[in-house]
């Protein structure tokens, strides 16, 4: 048991390596694009069209992210869906550092694969014996739900087939992030505003509803 | 093929969203349930972040939108695995089939 758990922290630090090297590719892009993108404004970068590189990346990381998600469908064992919940985050993330949003990129890790997915571990850890504990939902139930979401897929890739969404605005794209947060400030002040007052009801009470009860 | 646009991104999102609705409604698991969130969040996000590059003319509505998404989600997370904690105690186990005191 002892040696199982080991052989998987030693594991997701592997993982983690990985995906930090990886982080280290996704430099370049930005890089190139930064010194490639006329600077018209200062302090907007504008929109550049993709080379070879970014096509590649793309692949690479669309496709990490779309098997990893389909690894969370088919594992059984909620620690390995962990496992493959970051591996689809981080490639998510990449994805946002492909589209410009630097700072989505940077709070997606953050909030999420540091954050979310240790409280999901940490969730694991503490409502079971076992962390292999494994339900396995019935015939009819994978039947269903699978013809349900190939349903769906159909439905959504047709669609998505079927739309022009017109040419995309030439316009610039604002990444920076004094301007995502001057534009929080200002003129997205109330839901900025309620998200704190949120975030403090939810402090308040994941602390009451997860507290010990006195004897 | 070479060069990526908006639709490459909702391909990959619309992946996303129905195998997070597939975790959503296989998984036993509360935690796994959980899991499925995440995964239909983060395409929603995908979806916001790429109009907001392709379609977005600047005024960055998406990533904000995206930003509130990420709160939201992390708020919902904390909550989620404090209500598992509550069911843990209450049924030692974390099955949500196990869970139905309140039907009729």
């Amino acid at each position: 048991m002892l040696d199982s758990g080991c052989r998987v922290l030693k594991g997701r630090v592997i993982l983690r390596l990985l995906l930090i090297a990886s982080l280290g590719f996704v430099a370049l892009p930005a890089l190139a694009q930064a010194q490639a993108a006329p600077r018209v404004e200062p302090g907007v970068v504008y929109a550049t069209p993709g080379g070879w590189f970014e096509a590649a990346m793309f692949y690479v990381f669309g496709g990490l992210a779309i098997a990893s998600a389909l690894g969370v469908c088919v594992s059984r064992s909620v620690v390995r869906m962990a496992t493959w919940l970051f591996f689809a985050l981080g490639a998510v993330s990449i994805l946002y550092f492909l589209l410009a949003a630097t700072f989505l990129a940077a709070i997606q890790l953050i909030v999420y694969v540091g954050g979310v997915l240790i409280l999901l571990i940490f969730g694991v850890m503490l409502t079971s014996q076992s962390a292999w504990v494994r339900f396995t939902p019935t015939r009819t139930n994978l039947a269903v739900a699978s013809l349900i979401c190939v349903g769906l897929l159909i439905c959504l890739m047709s669609v998505l087939a079927g739309t022009d969404f017109g040419p995309p605005s030439a316009t610039s794209i604002g990444t920076p992030v004094e301007a995502i947060g001057r534009r929080l400030l200002t003129h997205y002040l109330v839901p900025f505003e309620i998200a704190g007052v949120l975030l403090m009801i939810v402090m308040v009470g994941a602390a009451h509803l997860a507290r010990q009860e006195k004897n | 093929m070479l060069a990526i646009g908006l639709i490459h991104y909702l391909i990959i999102a619309a992946v996303l969203f129905c195998a997070g609705v597939f975790t959503m409604v296989t998984k036993r698991n509360a935690i796994g349930i959980l899991i499925g969130v995440e995964l239909v969040l983060n395409s929603a996000n995908v979806n916001l972040i790429a109009f907001d590059r392709y379609h977005g003319k600047g005024a960055m509505d998406g990533q904000i939108a995206a930003l509130f998404v990420i709160v939201l989600a992390a708020a919902e997370a904390a909550i989620a695995v404090a209500i598992c904690m509550n069911f843990y105690k209450n049924l030692v186990t974390v099955d949500v089939d196990q869970g139905d005191a309140l039907r009729g």
